[in-house]
């Protein structure tokens, strides 16, 4: 299952960090980031640039109202994602403990929906007959080593 | 009762964790403890007794701050226990023994590894796990259980056998290692590439066995062919420059890809032609062309991996059956039927050139193979030629091949739909 590690810092914590060596947080992110990637369990992850290069598109306009602003308290601010492929919750909860934030800081953790979230398609009903003609050959066809589709 | 329930969830929850941390840290630790102790089987038992330790501690006193460095930390303390209760303490083992102790002092809090030492202790432990020695099967018990941090009761239930077979095959496999005197070492260069064939084929075996079960009546089980995923996306990250450990990342990857869209809601299979393709993970498409590129781009021929990745691939960027490159897919079963032959592999090309030029031509290749053994035990052959003979008319015959097919197989949801394909002819 995939989780979504949402990093969120209010200003003290963007403040403490940018009295931080460059080269040290660097680092510390990478050890971080090398850790899982040796584990195999994560699939993608970025920075956020600073709010001030983003907008905000304001659904409750008709049509939406895309604004520079304004933004809420920094600490509802997003600004940076992993993706992470674990086999628990327990497993996401412990390597999001692993990164190195600080105080101020916060990691929200959320699970990414996968296709068993959503309601199998009925289509398959109608295509039944279809798939009744040429399943054998297909499934040879793409499995590795033949051995199903 | 009130209290109870509470009780019982906080110990599971602290079960969980424990269970969290074996996962991301056993490998690390029995390689630590290997290194350590020049001995593979021991360092797993002083591992599982920590674990062991782990499980019954921790709901009670809490999950611990780095619960990586408290099982190290108990690993190497029975380390000592075992070397201490020892008759023949020389001076070897004190010294390994005060080594551990101090190391123990020193890292108190810190994680207890030197990263760039573990990388390759881990990868070593790998290349134990898949030792020649060993027979496949133990193999595949001790690389889940020692690679991956799987317990012993999670194998046997992926692998529909016993936990005693699973405990007696690790258990034989540790014997056999350490009567050979198996040293803690990467293979000699002479031997790697051998050997990392070997490691590769046990993770693609892990893989296979989830991707479609070959006993039982469940169709595939996702959980194992993941485990398998992880396993090789980190052999990716230990041994960057080995082009068909991308190749294999990238099959597997593109195959897993069309997991969501191969069940339907009854669980029955749904084949290739008849797939949601709406319903495939383009992220894990997305990861797996991206190994297939870093395989292509050491520029020294496609592996046997990375060839069926880029079939897989054809497959994986085509709207539909019909607008499928399958020219291209011939040519890959070429490819492959030069790198690594195999009846099967012709069969896989036969189907290919039924979709590319007809099942005339396809039925030639396949009646080329009736004399093959490998295929004469399986149900594919007479099930691919029903298929063809169907598609040029010739029923009766065709009937007669999907019931020879589904006699064969020995899974159950495969045989319903073959036996409904030799009613419906």
């Amino acid at each position: 299952m995939q989780y979504m590690l949402i990093m969120r810092s209010n200003d003290e914590a963007v403040e403490a960090y940018k009295e931080m060596p460059f080269e040290q947080v660097i680092e510390a992110m990478g050890k971080y980031n090398e850790s899982m990637v040796e584990a195999g369990v994560l699939l993608a992850g970025e920075g956020l640039s600073d709010a001030s290069e983003g907008f905000v598109v304001d659904f409750s306009a008709d049509p939406p109202l895309v604004t520079d602003g304004p933004y809420g308290e920094t600490r509802e601010l997003f600004n940076g994602f992993w993706i992470l492929d674990v086999a628990s919750k327990e497993e996401a909860a412990e390597w999001a403990q692993r990164c190195p934030l600080g105080p101020g800081s916060k990691l929200e953790v959320r699970r990414v929906q996968g296709a068993d979230d959503f309601p199998a398609d009925n289509e398959w009903i109608q295509k039944e007959e279809g798939w009744r003609e040429q399943e054998a050959a297909k499934r040879a066809a793409t499995a590795p080593g033949g051995a199903a589709g | 009762m009130v209290a109870d329930e509470a009780a019982r969830r906080a110990e599971d929850s602290a079960r969980r964790a424990v269970v969290a941390v074996w996962r991301i840290e056993s490998a690390r630790i029995v390689a630590t403890l290997t290194r350590h102790t020049g001995d593979f089987a021991l360092a797993e038992d002083l591992a599982q007794e920590a674990l062991a330790d782990a499980l019954a501690q921790w709901p009670e006193r809490g999950v611990p701050r780095n619960g990586a460095a408290w099982l190290t930390a108990v690993a190497k303390r029975k380390a000592i226990d075992h070397w201490r209760r020892r008759e023949r303490l020389d001076d070897r083992v004190a010294a390994i023994a005060h080594d551990l102790e101090r190391e123990q002092d020193e890292a108190a809090d810190a994680l207890p590894w030197d990263p760039d030492e573990i990388d390759d202790d881990v990868l070593r432990l790998v290349f134990i796990a898949c030792h020649p020695l060993l027979a496949p099967q133990a193999r595949v018990a001790l690389t889940l259980r020692v690679v991956a941090g799987l317990e012993t009761a999670e194998i046997a239930r992926a692998f529909l056998v016993p936990v005693a077979t699973v405990q007696q095959r690790i258990v034989r496999a540790k014997q056999a290692l350490a009567d050979a005197h198996v040293p803690f070492e990467a293979p000699p260069r002479g031997e790697r590439a051998q050997r990392l064939a070997a490691v590769l084929g046990v993770l693609y075996v892990i893989f296979t066995e989830g991707h479609a079960a070959t006993a039982g009546d469940d169709w595939m089980r996702p959980d194992l062919a993941r485990e398998a995923i992880r396993l090789v996306r980190t052999l990716a990250a230990l041994q960057p420059d080995e082009p068909e450990v991308h190749g294999l990342l990238a099959l597997l990857e593109l195959t897993a890809a069309r997991f969501p869209a191969r069940v339907d809601a009854q669980g029955e299979p749904v084949l290739l032609a008849d797939q949601d393709r709406r319903r495939w993970d383009r992220g894990a498409i997305r990861r797996g062309r991206a190994a297939l590129a870093r395989a292509e781009g050491f520029g020294r021929g496609l592996g046997p991996y990375a060839l069926q990745a880029a079939i897989a691939e054809c497959h994986a960027v085509a709207a539909d059956v019909a607008s499928t490159d399958w020219a291209r897919i011939v040519a890959l079963y070429g490819g492959l039927e030069q790198v690594a032959p195999s009846p099967v592999v012709t069969l896989n090309k036969a189907v290919a050139v039924s979709m590319a030029g007809g099942p005339g031509a396809a039925l030639a290749i396949v009646d080329r193979l009736a004399g093959e053994k490998a295929l004469a035990i399986g149900h594919l052959l007479p099930s691919v030629r029903g298929e063809l003979l169907s598609r040029l008319g010739r029923d009766d015959e065709a009937r007669a091949a999907f019931a020879q097919a589904a006699e064969r197989t020995q899974n159950e949801r495969e045989r319903a739909i073959l036996l409904a394909r030799a009613a419906t002819r």
